[in-house]
């Protein structure tokens, strides 16, 4: 996954060629996690960003990307916390931005079956994310509906991821 | 399906609760599809909203009626009983006398485990026969919910 853009943001990210800055990476970070905190499925997807330009103001300089996409997991996790305690005080399903961290937004959504759904991304419209959300969850329940489909294992089939992506391109 | 459990297991204890696993594979099941299906619905989250959407959606898309009755236990506070008067289950399988313990509405039971579970409400479910005048089929399911249930109800009242 290439940045799409180097923009040689603020001073200090000298310490090689290759992407520069947090602020850069279009990309979301999309993760499926079962009832036992598992996770049962997750996908980054680069999102075409019109407005970054001047992403310049990127806050960690030195990092580069490849770290991030460790650091994404970690931050899903910490915002599981979150949606456990959001949870019981709604009855919705989508829990729109339930975190943030630096820049990016972390939106959840829950499955009648305890399944969270995280997206981190940059700041989007929300509508989009409900419905990246509904499609996800639809594709999910199809399947679950599969009988050879043990319910809180990982999902290795290629044709969700395709039609996963497809719906984040879509909508994101 | 009752034949192929029963070529599997050696007691009636045994059966049911091989029923009681089938019925939990359709349940988890169930619960995401019939939320999905009831577009604008929502997650439950209150023990009473839990049962009666059992008590009505699913025994509807089940069986094609709802449920009898939906009663709280007197005795304890944490069991409830969904009955059926003519749980389609049962319809045509006669128990012979040597198994008559036996009731396929443990099948049942499982499919509302199932549910239960899904939406964090951790419970034990069972099926029991109470015949009724008039309707000698007649089943109960009971529903225990587990403690952590019921402190959780209190901490949102």
């Amino acid at each position: 996954m290439n940045a799409t853009h180097s923009s040689s943001s603020s001073g200090g990210s000298g310490i090689g060629s290759g992407p520069l800055g947090y602020g850069n990476t279009p990309t979301c970070y999309f993760v499926m996690i079962g009832t036992k905190d598992n996770p049962i499925y997750e996908a980054e997807f680069p999102a075409v960003n019109t407005a970054r330009s001047s992403s310049g103001g990127a806050t960690i300089p030195e990092a580069k990307k490849e770290e991030f996409r460790h650091l994404n997991q970690f931050i899903a996790h910490s915002a599981l916390d979150m949606v456990e305690d959001i949870q019981w005080s709604t009855n919705q399903m989508y829990l729109k931005a339930i975190d943030k961290f630096n820049e990016r937004f972390i939106s959840a959504y829950l499955t009648a079956g305890n399944i969270k759904l995280l997206l981190l991304h940059d700041a989007k419209s929300e509508d989009a994310i409900r419905n990246f959300f509904n499609d996800c969850y639809e594709l999910y329940i199809k399947t679950l509906l599969n009988p050879f489909y043990e319910p809180n294992s990982i999902i290795s089939s290629a044709a969700f991821d395709t039609k996963v992506r497809l719906s984040a391109k879509r909508y994101l | 399906m009752l034949q192929y459990t029963q070529k599997r297991v050696n007691g009636i204890q045994d059966l049911e609760r091989k029923l009681n696993e089938l019925g939990y594979r359709v349940g988890i099941r169930a619960l995401d599809l019939l939320v999905w299906r009831d577009k604008n619905s929502k997650r439950e989250t209150r023990v009473l909203g839990m049962l009666y959407f059992i008590h009505t959606t699913v025994w509807k898309t089940m069986f094609g009626k709802q449920a009898d009755s939906l009663e709280k236990s007197t005795e304890n506070e944490d069991e409830y009983m969904i009955s059926d008067n003519d749980p389609m289950v049962s319809k045509f399988i006669s128990i012979p006398k040597d198994v008559s313990q036996l009731n396929c509405g443990a099948f049942m039971a499982g499919i509302v485990e199932a549910i239960m579970d899904g939406c964090q409400f951790p419970s034990r479910v069972t099926a029991h026969t109470v015949p009724i005048d008039g309707f000698p089929l007649r089943t109960t399911i009971l529903i225990k919910l587990d403690r952590e249930v019921l402190d959780r109800e209190e901490q949102l009242k």
